[in-house]
């Protein structure tokens, strides 16, 4: 038996990436928890600070911005990977963990000007609901990134890690772009 | 089976563009003050249209085993119903409580 044909399942799909779309399927259960629970909370705090006083949407207008360009970077990369370019894949990989690490940036600033107005995780219901959303969120992100860091770290040792394993990388950091997408909308536009 | 090819990189960059599109569009309709009426519907069907592009470009699911997106659509539609009845269910009760 190959060591390729070892990853197939008896449906002929690898069983690495099944068991990967696995594990994104109970993530969305996860986000679907934490995200149900700011919306029932929403509204609900008694005091201050409220949303609409302390979001800031231009600067997280750029994080989202950020956020989607590191996912065309990461096809990239994996395209990359795929034709065996590992000039432009150590190229790639270095710049999607590097936009994941610039939103990460973000992330931090926009807690801490959030703690300096007074909204603090045990201020009211809403800095309770939505520290703990985003900063699940942010804590996924950073995983991303150390993930990422470490293909690169392969490919400048000049070992190219196989397309499997930056697919499900991929498959990953999309996953937590698409979680952004939802946050975004939910938790930042619709106020 | 694993599935047909991956996109190309001027599909990637073609779905980024209309990602980066999308994205202006939302925050725009958000300060544009006609637009209030219909923000909430708006934005969920654009943030819908992302979210989508993403998945099925970027994750590759439109070209891959349909089973993969059996093992996503299943837990994603499980934890949308969760989220819609909680939301029925709070909202429900302060309206009740309130008499409406």
């Amino acid at each position: 038996m190959t060591h390729a044909a070892a990853h197939h399942t008896s449906m002929g799909l690898d069983s690495r990436k099944m068991a990967f779309w696995a594990f994104i399927g109970s993530e969305c259960l996860l986000f679907g928890s934490l995200i149900s629970t700011y919306l029932v909370y929403k509204g609900k705090s008694l005091v201050g600070p409220y949303p609409h006083e302390i979001l800031n949407i231009p600067f997280t207008s750029f994080s989202t911005f950020d956020l989607l360009a590191s996912s065309l970077i990461m096809v990239l990369a994996l395209a990359a990977v795929q034709r065996g370019d590992v000039r432009w894949a150590k190229i790639w990989l270095f710049g999607t963990a590097f936009l994941g690490l610039v939103f990460l940036g973000g992330q931090v600033y926009e807690f801490s000007s959030f703690v300096h107005e007074g909204l603090k995780i045990d201020t009211n219901l809403f800095g309770a609901t939505f520290y703990v959303l985003t900063g699940t969120h942010g804590a996924h992100v950073t995983v991303g990134v150390i993930w990422l860091l470490t293909h690169w770290v392969q490919t400048l040792r000049g070992k190219m890690p196989t397309p499997m394993t930056v697919e499900i990388t991929g498959l990953y950091w999309h996953f937590v772009d698409v979680v952004w997408i939802v946050i975004f909308t939910l938790v930042y536009l619709i106020q | 089976m694993e599935g047909r090819a991956h996109p190309t990189v001027g599909t990637y960059l073609r779905v980024f563009a209309v990602l980066v599109i999308v994205t202006v569009i939302e925050v725009g309709v958000f300060y544009v003050p006609a637009f209030q009426a219909v923000l909430v519907p708006l934005l969920l069907v654009l943030s819908a249209l992302k979210f989508l592009l993403v998945v099925l470009f970027y994750m590759h699911l439109k070209t891959d085993s349909r089973f993969y997106a059996f093992l996503f659509g299943g837990p994603l539609l499980l934890a949308t119903a969760v989220l819609v009845g909680l939301l029925l269910l709070f909202y429900g009760a302060l309206r009740l409580r309130a008499g409406v």
